[in-house]
């Protein structure tokens, strides 16, 4: 509430003035720990979801424990998870990205046991049938097929993450977040300019980084697009035929 | 020469899919399997390239047991078309047609030279090579089946329903140009399908089988219109058993009017004209 007191004063909701002086320093400074403390969480999230997720497609007894372990975790409290990591790591960036990479394990996982779900049960067959070993057909068929979902899952996951890293600033590593403790804890009452600075960043960075995730998506997976034109019509007229064996449904349904 | 002795497969909650199977499937014709859901006809195909492994018995491939091959191995030996084309939808049709020889190693230009060979022997315009199967229609998405699974030519073709999830006008153009193929290239196929009709008009031999996987019987199309072993496979064959056989005998007579003798033995019905919703490219033929 300091703040906008402060404002009332006749003070101005930003001074540029600020922003001027210190662009190449503390904000350029802010601006680039977040970007590290960003994307370092998802790509090590996606590490540790990509062998997870195999595992609960592949075994789907162990998935019910693995998502109730992901969204416990999820559960947890940043700060507690700082604290913890403190004891191992120190004070470095790896007390942050860590417990970070935790928390987008419960977006991480599903998406990647959802894609891999995803990817038609003929379509499996047919590479099995066609003479594919287990690794290949998982690498050239099955992670491709997965990949639209796994996509959306990381898109989801680094822009939470993107404005989850201010968090960090309890601990002194948080990014853009460090500018709102700065603004928070100015002599006499508070500072607005750096905090509305922070979160424009956050918000712009976020947006910046889902479109470039969106933009690689498309760019990976060409064929998603490819049947708008005439999709609707072959699919329908397949629907209509008669189906053989109750096996023939499972498929067209997916 | 593909030989069934004594093969049953029997699953761990004690479903009998296959009981005590003896068949033997000539080389060079076509062989259809047919009967209601739940006979085994899918299993017995299977069993052929290791999809699935029997419980009890042999299956042998020119006198080879195949269990003394590796799956994937004998796999891309055996050409495969799946219910509703099973095409990878992330790969252009050229790819997908190459996907055996590229898992044989060949290189990707002779690959791709092959595939484009077979669009052209399945009746496919060759502007479609770099279109992906979403934008095809049903029956062009069987046609590139059909060739993937011809693509390293294999003396085998398995064939699982394989025109089942198109409408009926298509599947009959398909069905007629599946005979004329077979007539050029004499592959050894086992043709699974729960369709009577389509058992008579594709298959040299006919081996019908009941629920609980049991060979009722196997014959030739006219012998089992003729003789039906026993009220199942006269129910099965349905009550116009009588239309069927004129058809079939007419079938013949056309042939041998046509001139007849044609290398495959039984072929379809010669000259007539069946319709399709993509035929342009075989036209130009």
């Amino acid at each position: 509430m300091t703040a906008p007191a402060a404002a009332a004063d006749g003070e101005p909701l930003i001074r540029w003035d600020w922003i001027g002086r210190n662009l190449d320093g503390v904000i350029a400074e802010a601006f680039r720990e977040h970007l590290v403390l960003s994307f370092a969480p998802v790509l090590l999230g996606l590490l540790i979801a990509l062998p997870l997720g195999l595992a609960c497609a592949r075994w789907p007894r162990i998935y019910p424990a693995v998502l109730a372990a992901t969204s416990v975790l999820y559960a947890v409290p940043a700060i507690g998870l700082f604290v913890i990591f403190v004891a191992f790591t120190r004070l470095t960036y790896a007390t942050v990205i860590m417990p970070l990479a935790l928390y987008t394990l419960s977006v991480l996982v599903p998406a990647v046991v959802d894609g891999l779900r995803s990817v038609p049960d003929h379509v499996r067959q047919a590479a099995e049938a066609l003479g594919h070993r287990p690794l290949r057909r998982l690498l050239r068929v099955e992670l491709p097929l997965a990949l639209p979902v796994v996509m959306a899952g990381l898109r989801v996951a680094t822009v939470a993450n993107i404005s989850l890293v201010s968090v960090g600033a309890l601990i002194g590593i948080g990014g853009l977040g460090q500018l709102m403790v700065t603004g928070m804890k100015w002599p006499g009452g508070g500072f607005a300019t750096p905090v509305i600075a922070a979160i424009v960043l956050i918000v712009l960075l976020a947006l910046a980084a889902d479109l470039l995730l969106l933009l690689a998506q498309r760019l990976l997976t060409p064929w998603e697009r490819a049947g708008d034109g005439r999709r609707g019509r072959a699919p329908a007229r397949e629907a209509a035929a008669p189906e053989g064996a109750g096996a023939a449904g499972e498929g067209g349904a997916a | 020469m593909i030989t069934f002795d004594g093969v049953t497969k029997r699953y761990p909650d004690g479903t009998v899919a296959v009981d005590g199977l003896d068949l033997e499937i000539p080389v060079g014709r076509i062989t259809v399997l047919v009967g209601p859901s739940g006979c085994g006809k899918t299993t017995t195909l299977r069993m052929i390239n290791r999809m699935v492994e029997p419980t009890a018995g042999t299956v042998t491939v020119d006198g080879r047991d195949v269990r003394g091959v590796d799956p994937p191995t004998l796999r891309r030996g055996i050409g495969y078309v799946i219910q509703q084309a099973g095409l990878f939808p992330h790969r252009t049709v050229v790819d997908n047609i190459a996907t055996v020889p590229y898992l044989l190693g060949w290189d990707k230009k002779k690959a791709r030279a092959r595939a484009y060979e077979l669009m052209e022997r399945v009746g496919l315009d060759p502007a479609l090579a770099r279109r992906y199967p979403a934008q095809l229609s049903g029956g062009q998405q069987q046609r590139v089946g059909v060739a993937r699974a011809l693509a390293a030519d294999p003396p085998i073709l398995l064939m699982d329903e394989p025109f089942s999830a198109v409408d009926p006008i298509v599947r009959a153009g398909l069905q007629e140009e599946f005979l004329r193929l077979q007539r050029e290239l004499e592959k050894t196929i086992v043709f699974v399908t729960h369709d009577i009709d389509e058992a008579v008009k594709l298959g040299h031999r006919i081996a019908v089988f009941r629920v609980g996987g049991v060979l009722a019987q196997y014959a030739t199309p006219d012998e089992l219109l003729d003789r039906p072993a026993d009220d199942f496979v006269a129910d099965f064959l349905g009550g116009e058993r009588g239309i069927r056989r004129l058809r079939f005998f007419k079938e013949l007579d056309e042939e041998e009017a046509a001139g007849g003798g044609t290398a495959g033995g039984r072929t379809g019905s010669g000259g007539t004209a069946a319709g399709g919703d993509d035929r342009t490219a075989a036209a130009g033929r």
